[in-house]
């Protein structure tokens, strides 16, 4: 059967409980059809990136599932009908991810960022170091404040940059 | 424009840069990693053009698909201001 991840949107006003159920009632519907539902994730009350129908904030679903297509198409189908689903999007997969997805990591990751803000704040102070006298003078390199000046309009390069700008 | 055209003339050669996204323990594109992808944005949302993120054409193909995807989910902006 084909593997498929659906993540949906529901208004803030629902209750988290509420989201859950709506969540087991969709399993239910693709386990009675013929699938399962090995993986369900609630990535909480999120803050939305722009507004959807008024709101402002959305709680968000992810469910891995493995069934049938038209299993998935009634999902769908019962999701358009809710009013309190803002949005759904089902992606087929090749493969489903066991563990926490990426969503779920990225609290740690940022932690780890963070971490390394500090880092590099700690090394600012440095005095004890010996002068850097026995460089090489930097003559012919004119075209290296150029390039630093595109890569800071390049957010893909330098990951800290961009986050200080916004 | 930013490439070759202005500074002093002499030969300059600018080392390629690889594609993030291949090698070795490259990330995944994925439209859930927002982190990930929050860095292929510009500061006004838009999609960074692989000449400059140096993407490969087929990552980037792939990066841009997870991108709107995340937009249609709210989880990126189509539009910062």
């Amino acid at each position: 059967m084909p593997l498929y991840e659906t993540v949906f949107v529901v208004r803030q006003d629902v209750a988290q409980t509420q989201v859950e159920a709506l969540s087991t009632q969709c399993s239910d519907l693709i386990a009675t059809m013929g699938g399962q539902v090995p993986k369900k994730e609630y990535w909480g009350l999120r803050q939305l990136a722009y507004r959807m129908k008024k709101n402002r904030k959305a709680h968000y679903m992810l469910m891995n599932i493995d069934s049938p297509p038209a299993a998935v198409k009634e999902m769908e189908r019962t999701m358009s009908i809710n009013e309190d689903v803002l949005r759904y999007l089902t992606v087929r997969v090749d493969e489903l991810e066991a563990g926490p997805s990426a969503m779920m990591r990225k609290s740690d990751r940022e932690d780890r960022g963070d971490r390394g803000d500090r880092r590099r704040g700690d090394r600012e102070p440095r005095g004890d170091r010996e002068p850097r006298g026995d460089r090489e003078p930097r003559g012919d390199r004119g075209e290296r404040p150029r390039f630093g000046r595109d890569a800071a309009t390049a957010p893909g390069t330098e990951p800290e940059v961009e986050g200080d700008a916004t | 424009m930013s490439m070759g055209g202005g500074g002093p003339r002499r030969p300059f050669v600018r080392r390629r840069k690889s594609c993030p996204f291949s090698g070795a323990n490259a990330p995944k594109i994925d439209y859930k990693d927002i982190r990930l992808l929050g860095r292929f944005i510009s500061e006004r949302g838009k999609i960074v053009p692989s000449r400059i993120s140096a993407v490969s054409t087929k990552k980037q193909r792939e990066l841009a698909n997870a991108i709107k995807r995340a937009r249609f989910l709210g989880l990126l902006p189509y539009v910062l201001r």
